[in-house]
């Protein structure tokens, strides 16, 4: 732990201190301090961005999320070859055949506390930043993709093309692998990721994981949810009720 | 005869004692076009943006993405709002900001692969 990190620390728990102290007036603005955070503050490690999806509300055919991510981050290059497209976020939908039990859900990278790409990665182009949103760095990014193959939920593609129309707080471009970025450019400001904010049916919650009064842990605690491959151990962002 | 070799000479003599940075000079050493489009002032000097620019905006690029600290002093997009050409709105372009003179420096520029060197730039989406 660098001195810095230790500095953030103490101030969080000074913080987490004042809460305690002084309930109900304080709660609400120190739930504001944590989605909008001040220029030059670093993103903490007190905090986990996660998302709830409630498959039972997800409505099969419905791709608003899908329309809303790719206008939030500038999707809008025709690829050659269907396979090469981007997969920051798809539908998929599922059917138990035993039983014949369907489900349609959005899919995207899970944000993983132990993230598979991580740990393949060649040049630590991909990482996760303190609040455990999984990036992948583009500076330094050599294109091999190996994460896309390290991937259990394909939730990474490449961008083999030029690319000219890019969202000018959403850079990407060719030779670079990218997924989703749980709208990190957006969460830095205290708004919530472009998809959530789209689902007409309120499927998606967006929230901190390790603030118990948030919404997203308290729905945690209180209801059945799963995180894909759990057997995987990864330990998961993205969580799903109803599967 | 000779009248006319001493003009000539003249003539050599005073054109190599122009005074340097005049019109010779410039013929000589072409000069990339700097154009600011929006005048004011920079986030330091331009000595030493010219010569720091490049290391301001690494250091800034490795806080604001791994470590997610925003607003600094240094950013790209802050880069183009005010050097962006007022006719093509581009960074990019033979006369404009940045690859008239990383062209003149023979600097290969890459931030434009992925970042829009476009100001005030609106992308739309299409479902993937």
């Amino acid at each position: 732990m660098s001195h810095n990190d230790r500095r953030g620390f103490l101030a969080a728990t000074a913080g987490l201190g004042m809460v305690a102290l002084a309930p109900g007036v304080h709660l609400m603005q120190v739930a504001q301090a944590q989605t909008k955070r001040a220029a030059g503050e670093p993103a903490s490690r007190l905090q986990r961005w996660g998302m709830l999806i409630d498959t039972t509300k997800c409505a099969a055919g419905c791709d608003a999320c899908v329309k809303a991510c790719a206008a939030e981050n500038g999707i809008n290059e025709t690829v050659a070859d269907p396979r090469q497209a981007s997969q920051w976020i798809r539908k998929i939908d599922i059917k138990d055949p035993k039983n014949g039990r369907q489900h349609s859900l959005p899919m995207m990278c899970q944000h993983c506390a132990e993230p598979p790409c991580v740990d393949v990665c060649p040049t630590g182009a991909s990482m996760k930043r303190a609040d455990g949103i999984v990036l992948v760095d583009r500076h330094i990014c050599i294109g091999c993709r190996y994460c896309m193959m390290a991937c259990p939920y394909k939730a990474r593609s490449f961008v083999h093309q030029p690319l000219t129309r890019q969202n000018p707080e959403v850079p990407r471009g060719i030779g670079c692998v990218e997924s989703c970025t749980l709208c990190v450019h957006r969460v830095d400001k205290g708004l919530k990721p472009a998809c959530v904010e789209a689902c007409p049916e309120q499927a998606m919650l967006f929230g901190d994981l390790e603030d118990p009064n948030s919404e997203i842990a308290r729905r945690i605690a209180s209801v059945a949810t799963a995180q894909v491959r759990a057997d995987l151990k990864l330990d998961t962002g993205v969580r799903y009720q109803g599967i | 005869m000779r009248r006319a070799a001493t003009l000539l000479a003249l003539g050599v003599l005073s054109w190599l004692t122009l005074p340097v940075g005049s019109v010779r000079a410039a013929d000589a050493t072409p000069k990339p076009t700097i154009r600011i489009a929006s005048e004011g002032s920079c986030i330091a000097p331009p000595e030493e943006m010219r010569r720091n620019h490049m290391e301001m905006l690494k250091h800034q690029r490795d806080r604001t993405l791994r470590q997610g600290m925003r607003g600094e002093k240094a950013s790209l997009n802050e880069c183009i709002a005010c050097h962006a050409s007022k006719s093509t709105g581009s960074v990019l372009g033979k006369d404009n900001f940045c690859e008239s003179c990383h062209a003149y420096a023979a600097v290969k520029l890459d931030c434009w692969d992925c970042h829009q060197p476009k100001a005030g730039f609106s992308a739309t989406g299409a479902k993937p």
